[in-house]
């Protein structure tokens, strides 16, 4: 199973309405990306919170494997 | 008394991380990661001339699964410093790079 860069924005906005998520598939294979996702909800949250609710919204997609490896960067605003 | 292996797992994990000051969760070990990730949280802790206990979580499918859940996190590695969670590998390299990393250490007095 291989993802598309915007599935998984559609994925994390659907947990995270209001974030600004942007999405690169670093390697082309549909497996590795690096996304950044900057949303006011993160605000007072610890980085590890802040990457834990971004999981939450990939959570089946991690587990079963499809996605190989995501580079997090989150931020408040 | 129930046999329960989740805690049995969760108990080995609460010893590791307080028998040592800075344990690594990888794939691999320190000498040979087995990913990417996994190999530049190492070349981070060697950098600043660290000693860590380095826990191979492939040679052990149930502390892989484990640690995981007991974490509350669904990605390796996982750096533990003094018993607290302190992040993946994005979380530590950005908190290299921003010097948040050597305060932590320095304020648990393993590092000049």
């Amino acid at each position: 199973m291989t993802l598309k860069a915007e599935h998984l924005v559609e994925l994390v906005r659907r947990h995270l309405p209001e974030a600004e998520v942007t999405a690169e598939d670093t390697r082309g294979d549909g497996a590795h990306f690096a996304l950044t996702v900057v949303c006011r909800e993160f605000e007072g949250l610890s980085r590890i919170e802040q990457h834990r609710r971004v999981y939450a919204a990939l959570s089946g997609h991690i587990v079963d494997g499809g996605l190989h490896a995501v580079q997090l960067t989150t931020r408040a605003g | 008394m129930i046999f329960n292996e989740n805690e049995a797992v969760f108990e080995r994990i609460r010893h590791d991380i307080s028998s040592n000051d800075i344990v690594l969760y990888m794939k691999g070990t320190a000498v040979f990661p087995q990913c990417g990730f996994s190999a530049a949280v190492v070349q981070v802790l060697e950098s600043l001339g660290l000693a860590f206990k380095d826990i191979d979580v492939l040679a052990d499918p149930a502390l892989r699964q484990g640690i995981k859940e007991f974490t509350n996190w669904p990605t390796l590695p996982q750096l533990y410093i003094k018993g607290e969670f302190i992040g993946g590998c994005d979380i530590v390299r950005e908190m290299y790079a921003n010097g948040e990393l050597q305060a932590v250490l320095q304020k648990e007095g393993l590092l000049e």
